[in-house]
């Protein structure tokens, strides 16, 4: 490490910033690229995620059509329509399954050679992960979406700020995704097999992060503490929400506030969990 | 038998193997139980909402969600981990089973049996079991078979997905999740009342390919109602021959794949 | 005990033609072998990366169909019988392990006997042997996940061989071992090849093991037999010659010439010299050298097995002309 690196703002221990946002700039292009070459399972990830759409979005419409109202969990028929297909294409954005590069690496060893590296693996793994999200952007966003307004009603935002705010919210939830996936997959630096860590994360993730079912289905008390004590609500429950504009204005915004601070937090543990993890690898010698 | 005792032995290995690594066992079988509790959790979450989906009560779509996941959580306690076969060819493991003196597809099931998903087939049978009671059914001898032949064909059923879908590999490597749109797919389209899917949805996965007969047929033949949809009330009693019929097609599938594998290798 | 008769494979793969387009060619991974293999051979089969060793060796062993031809081992076509030949044959892929990850060397040999049911007595003086061979004992009760590379092989060898077979498959034995357990590996071989009632096939590109362990060598090149036979032919068929090198005390004159025997190299200054030896024998031109200038040193090198090698593997495929 730089001596007194620690005052500088810089991103990678090689110095300077602008040489540090360069190598940030080629780890995303690497990222991106790396993605691209898996054409195939792009398109078969598509077809799985627009089914499970068709099967997510009958369901809570069957709900909407018996709820008194119509409108469970205060949303509509169209913003249910609009929060299950605009989820099933930010699903693969944030890439909330299938990472455990990070627990492989750490299992075989392979690890050692990241740490030789002058980037820290956290920032080299958040660039690359930051090209796959675009890469899945661009290619795995669209197609459940366009799939869901062929064949349903789906929400049009009527104020201004909804479809800026969302891409904030969405480039935010794929931060807190990495960080949460980082550390879950870090603790294969103690247990040497995270799979099962790996396995619970896949299955809160899904269920309380507002896949299934939106979390505002649940009694309130709960969905509030969700929100506030874990990071989970913010990976697909905000930008939905805020896509589907379930709240008023200033709620809307201030779910991406909760956001920031959990990107934050969430990044911060990850780095600090790495830098103790290896200075456990130094003493041990792996 | 002498063949059973090496299967035996195969299975006792790889629950020492899993046993190296205790901490990940056990969270894993717990993320496991949870995923049985989440699913019907969902359902749960639903009827908060409203007394009625698609129809039916909160009491009877209990029985429809015991059924699918007994079945889903039997099959893929036993042949779930099938689905690894796409790793298996790229990394060539499937050539070190085809050296070995046994058939290659029990081999495969017992080199990484998931002893950690146990559980949750206890689970689900538990939450079938509760279904039945909540449930006031009008027992006749034909309606206790079917209780007890239903979880088994719903389990058959889906292990015969699992194994199909799996054989994809052996035509397309890099098939990668597309499997789970029929295996996770159905264990969701089978969770819930099949009034809830709209008519083109329903007709491609409820009777084009068989799932209506995994829960919601066996649940209305149980609970003596008429099928809404205008299948006759033996409907729910032809669910093991479905699985039959799935079962057939999926070892067709197999060796199909086994030997389009062989033929051009990896 | 192992025949195959103008043994072939195809594949066929798309290649890409333009952005979406893609043609269907046919590749021949193994263009027609017909090779036979007795009891007790041991036989190097060797070629450059692609040639098709592997595609043959996945053949014999009922891996992969073949597209035509004939393959017989043991007396057993491969591919129908293959669960009744996985009985008598034993297989080592280099890069692939046969043992459980996560379970000691000792719990994957007592699995073996029960997937080979093998009578608990073989199996116990088979172990012995294997263990006392190969000094498994230090490592006996270590994860395969924890041994190194040359004490993971020397467990695979031992796996392959715990049910007595009758032709062993090795693909790539020595790859990436160190020295030592190159040289555990080879006498190893060399060891049981001695007791000639096990046939054994081994491709390798390190060409010592062959040196060391084959009789006979099968060079195969694009998917054909480009020599068959002992080392020694492949010498006599390649003109490869002995050299003799030569430090003198003085620089070799200019014009010099040796009968029977011609410069192929002068070194450092021309104090250094090297003859191929064509037709002199040895004696006869160290004789005609010392005779003629004042030799400081000599020496005598075999002819390298790595040259010829690499000589026939330049040679161009006939297949690929017009």
């Amino acid at each position: 490490m730089v001596p007194g690196g620690a005052s500088v703002p810089t991103i990678s221990r090689i110095g300077p910033f602008r040489g540090s946002t360069t190598t940030f700039g080629a780890l995303i292009g690497s990222g991106f690229r790396r993605y691209a070459t898996y054409r195939q399972a792009t398109i078969a990830g598509t077809f799985t995620n627009t089914v499970f759409g068709f099967l997510r979005c009958y369901v809570l419409l069957a709900v909407a059509a018996s709820t008194a109202g119509g409108q469970p969990g205060g949303y509509d028929a169209r913003q249910l329509a609009t929060y299950v297909w605009v989820g099933q294409g930010l699903l693969s954005v944030i890439g909330i399954w299938g990472w455990t590069e990070l627990a492989d690496r750490i299992r075989s060893g392979d690890i050692a050679a990241d740490l030789l590296r002058p980037v820290s693996p956290l920032v080299a793994y958040l660039a690359a992960d930051l090209g796959r999200a675009l890469y899945a952007m661009l290619t795995r966003f669209g197609p459940p979406l366009v799939a869901g307004a062929i064949f349903f009603p789906l929400h049009t935002p009527v104020r201004w700020q909804t479809v800026p705010l969302f891409a904030i919210s969405a480039v935010l939830a794929v931060t807190i995704c990495f960080g949460c996936r980082y550390l879950v997959n870090a603790t294969a630096y103690w247990l040497q097999d995270a799979r099962g860590p790996i396995t619970f994360w896949t299955l809160c993730s899904g269920v309380l992060g507002g896949l299934y079912f939106p979390l505002r289905l649940l009694p309130e008390e709960f969905t509030v503490a969700l929100w506030v004590a874990t990071p989970l609500p913010s990976l697909l429950q905000t930008p939905l929400d805020v896509i589907s504009e379930r709240d008023g204005p200033a709620l809307q915004a201030g779910l991406v506030a909760l956001q920031v601070v959990w990107a934050v937090v969430t990044l911060g543990l990850a780095a600090w969990v790495q830098r103790r993890a290896e200075r456990r690898l130094v003493v041990q010698g792996g | 038998m002498g063949e059973l005792r090496a299967y035996a032995a195969l299975a006792g290995a790889q629950a020492r193997s899993a046993a190296t690594y205790r901490w990940s066992f056990v969270t894993e079988m717990l993320a496991n139980m949870g995923g049985t509790v989440f699913d019907a959790l969902a359902v749960l979450v639903l009827f908060r909402a409203t007394p009625t989906v698609g129809g039916f009560s909160l009491r009877e779509a209990v029985l429809i969600v015991g059924l699918s996941s007994a079945g889903f959580a039997l099959a893929d306690f036993s042949v779930g981990n099938v689905d690894r076969l796409k790793t298996y060819v790229r990394a060539g493991t499937l050539d070190a089973v085809l050296v070995r003196p046994l058939a290659a597809l029990p081999q495969l099931l017992l080199m990484d049996i998931p002893l950690r998903k146990a559980l949750r087939v206890v689970l689900g049978f538990t939450l079938l079991g509760g279904a039945v009671v909540i449930n006031d059914v009008a027992w006749t001898p034909a309606r206790v078979l079917l209780v007890v032949l239903a979880p088994i064909a719903a389990a058959v059923f889906f292990s015969s997905i699992f194994v199909s879908s799996a054989s994809l590999a052996f035509w397309w490597v890099d098939s990668g999740e597309i499997g789970s749109a029929f295996t996770y797919g159905g264990r969701d389209f089978t969770a819930y009342p099949i009034t809830v899917f709209g008519d083109t949805f329903r007709g491609l996965f409820a009777y084009a390919l068989g799932f209506a007969f995994v829960a919601y047929q066996p649940a209305l033949a149980l609970l003596g109602r008429t099928d809404p949809l205008g299948l006759p009330p033996w409907s729910g009693f032809l669910s093991p021959l479905v699985a039959g019929v799935a079962a057939v097609l999926a070892a067709v599938v197999w060796r199909a794949g086994i030997r389009h594998y062989r033929s051009t290798g990896s | 005990m192992i025949v195959m008769r103008d043994l072939r494979k195809d594949f066929t793969v798309r290649v890409k033609a333009g952005r979406l387009r893609r043609h269907k060619r046919t590749v021949s991974a193994v263009g027609g072998i017909t090779l036979g293999i007795e009891r007790g051979e041991m036989v190097g089969y060797i070629g450059p990366n692609g040639a098709g060793k592997s595609t043959t060796l996945k053949m014999l062993t009922g891996v992969l169909t073949p597209s035509s031809g004939e393959v017989s081992v043991c007396g057993l076509a491969p591919v129908p019988q293959r669960t009744r030949l996985a009985l008598r044959i034993g297989v080592v892929f280099g890069q692939r392990s046969q043992l459980w990850w996560d379970l000691p060397l000792r719990e994957s040999f007592a699995l073996l006997r029960h997937v080979y049911r093998v009578p608990a007595a073989e199996h116990e003086a088979r172990l012995r042997r294997c263990r006392a061979l190969l000094d498994l004992d230090e490592f006996l009760d270590t994860p395969v996940r924890q041994l190194s590379l040359g004490q993971r092989m020397r467990g695979e060898l031992t796996a392959a061989l715990l049910h007595g077979p009758e032709v062993l498959f090795l693909d790539e034995p020595t790859i990436g071992l160190d020295v030592v357990s190159k040289q555990a590996v080879r006498s190893f071989l060399a060891e049981l090849g001695a007791g000639g009632d096990v046939t054994l096939v081994l491709t390798t590109h390190d060409l010592a093991d062959i040196e060391r362990l084959c009789r006979r060598l099968v060079v195969i090149d694009h998917g054909r037999v480009v020599h068959d036979g002992t080392i020694e032919a492949l010498h006599a068929r390649y003109g490869s010659r002995r050299s003799l090198v030569a430090d003198l005390v003085d620089p070799l004159p200019e014009g010099f010439a040796l009968p029977g025997a011609a410069i192929t190299a002068t070194e450092a200054d021309r104090h250094r010299v090297t003859f191929a030896l064509e037709g002199a024998t040895a004696g006869a031109a160290v004789a005609g050298l010392v005779a003629a200038v004042g030799v400081r040193d000599l020496s005598l090198l075999e002819p390298d097995i790595e040259d010829v090698v690499a000589r026939l593997y330049a040679t161009p495929d006939p297949s690929d002309a017009p």
